[in-house]
């Protein structure tokens, strides 16, 4: 991660006392929220907007007359055009979703749809989500496209080798996450992109993990679709965006039929809205997308760069304290990571390792992270994950290196 | 808050560390793959039933504290039962694990699965504890099909 050395140091006191939740308690002790790669939590200007929305303006959006409904379409559209800068996009390039599954799923079933045929090429990694690995699946059954997966490294890092060697001019699509959510690699998009592009397929970037921990612009990356989730970046659950480069979304056909999204309907021939409309069907998650812009300019106010810096050095502290844990062992271990802490300790099975953390405040994720090909890559079941915020502190750290000791002494 | 020991108590520890009736079955008359896709725990059990009586039950796989050592009790309890008491001890076990057993009207009933009372107090974890019951059922009315708690 490039760090710039200007960015102000992130005030971590200052930040958590933006998160109401950090205040409770678990098992009567402080708790401990290692889970952020599953879901951050939200702070008060988020939770502010979203009341505000309701309280204040609640009403539907592109169709009133009235005020109400004028208000909600301003601040919606406001939305769209915050998460555009956040991206580096233009607001016309911004597709409000679900979240990073229905942006991945939308890729997949307007611009895969129209574009593969029989005998082209998907190429994966082996270190997606299953939300980035179904999609295409279900894509090529229907088409007759083949899936290619590029393998990782016992390190967790992309075998940039392979990939050179799978990607050809059969490759219409490159679909690959930004960071690993099991394993934290980083993995190097703009050099992706360049090769993808460089044999005439378009690359689909996974942001769900990246978009919250590191400055993203979709131009200096060069990408032709970012995808991210509202809820792993201290928004609400059940929004996201896509990210779509103009001129493919303008192209697209539509892939969800409703209002919203259509400029005329009759029963002989409906006109479909111009992007990103056409592809919001229905009434969307108004008030997601404008707890989602609060979001987003809550973590550009603090610094991208700041928040990877303090993670990064979090991050560093993390695996030399865990590293100190006998019988542990980290997965994932790529030179370039995120915040994520993905480990398994001696033959202790990782649900165990996680009752016992609840049991002790410390809460983190365990299983197999949606992410079966990962965990059967390196051997195990299952593991533990500790996944870094930006409210997050060494002395939890400490708590959790100390209810791992725990662990231990109850399966001594 | 119960103390963690009620549910990592040390019989289950030391079910966990020497499970029982574990590895192969010859001779099977039945036998099913139970998977909690939560944890990821995955067991098969089979059973060697003579005359209605369970005269072998053993199970392989791999799984968490809690799946693995209540599969090893489990073996323990049905070994030499009928398949009926089979049946109404796997009832009885699940109202154990979900914490629906009325104190020490069933003690008697409950013999080694009593270890497990504490699960109730973990709902995420029951699963752990009834995947091999709910596998042992499938293995008994012969079965194909995979047992999944999802």
């Amino acid at each position: 991660m490039s760090r710039a050395s200007t960015a102000p140091a992130l005030d971590v006191a200052r930040v958590r006392a933006d998160f109401p939740i950090l205040t409770r308690e678990v098992n009567g002790r402080p708790l401990v929220y290692l889970d952020n790669a599953a879901s951050t939590h939200r702070p008060r200007p988020v939770l502010d907007a979203i009341e505000q929305f309701y309280t204040v303006s609640n009403s539907n959006v592109h169709r009133g007359v009235h005020r109400l409904s004028q208000e909600a379409t301003q601040l919606f559209e406001d939305a769209r055009a915050t998460m555009a800068g956040f991206l580096g996009a233009d607001a016309r390039e911004i597709v409000f979703t679900r979240g990073t599954t229905e942006s991945l799923n939308l890729v997949a079933f307007s611009y895969g749809r129209a574009t593969l045929q029989a005998g082209d090429d998907v190429l994966l990694t082996h270190m997606e989500h299953h939300a980035n690995i179904v999609p295409w699946q279900l894509l090529c059954e229907q088409t007759g496209a083949t899936l290619k997966v590029v393998p990782i490294t016992d390190a967790g890092e992309l075998d940039l080798d392979a990939f050179d060697a799978l990607l050809g001019d059969r490759t219409r699509i490159v679909a690959v996450t930004h960071v690993s959510n099991a394993l934290g690699t980083i993995n190097p998009i703009a050099e992706l992109a360049r090769r993808a592009h460089a044999v005439g397929a378009v690359i689909v970037v996974d942001g769900a993990q990246g978009a919250p921990h590191m400055a993203v612009d979709v131009h200096t990356l060069d990408v032709d679709f970012y995808a991210l989730s509202g809820h792993k970046m201290y928004g609400p659950t059940g929004i996201g965006v896509l990210y779509g480069r103009r001129a493919l979304l303008d192209a697209m056909p539509p892939w969800q039929g409703g209002g919203d999204m259509i400029r005329s309907v009759t029963f002989e021939q409906t006109t479909y809205n111009d992007a990103p409309f056409r592809f919001e069907a229905g009434t969307p998650n108004i008030a997601g997308a404008i707890g989602l812009a609060a979001a987003a300019r809550y973590i550009s106010a603090l610094g991208l760069d700041a928040i990877a810096a303090r993670e990064a050095e979090l991050l560093a502290y993390g695996t030399q304290r865990l590293g100190e844990v006998e019988g542990l062992r980290m997965i994932g271990t790529a030179a370039h990571k995120a915040g994520v802490l993905g480990f398994v300790l001696q033959d202790i099975h990782p649900h165990d390792i996680g009752t016992i953390l609840d049991h002790e405040g410390v809460a983190v994720r365990t299983g197999h992270h949606c992410a079966q090909p990962v965990m059967e890559r390196f051997g195990v079941p299952a593991t533990a994950r500790a996944s870094l915020g930006i409210y997050n502190t060494h002395a939890e750290i400490d708590a959790l290196v100390a209810a791992l000791a725990k662990v231990r002494e109850v399966f001594a | 808050m119960s103390d963690l020991r009620d549910l990592y108590n040390d019989v289950i520890l030391g079910h966990t560390k020497r499970p029982r009736n574990f590895g192969p079955l010859d001779g099977a008359t039945g036998s099913a793959v139970g998977f909690n896709p939560l944890c990821g725990d995955k067991f098969v059990v089979r059973v060697r039933v003579e005359d209605d009586m369970i005269a072998d039950v053993r199970f392989e796989g791999e799984g968490c504290s809690i799946s693995k050592a209540s599969a090893s009790v489990m073996t323990e309890t049905l070994k030499g039962q009928s398949v009926a008491e089979a049946k109404r001890l796997g009832l009885v076990f699940r109202d154990l694990a979900m914490g629906n057993i009325d104190g020490a009207q069933r003690l008697e009933d409950l013999g080694k699965m009593a270890v497990f009372s504490g699960v109730a107090e973990y709902p995420v974890r029951v699963k752990c504890a009834t995947l091999a019951w709910h596998t042992v059922e499938a293995a008994l009315a012969g079965s194909d099909q995979p047992v999944s708690t999802e």
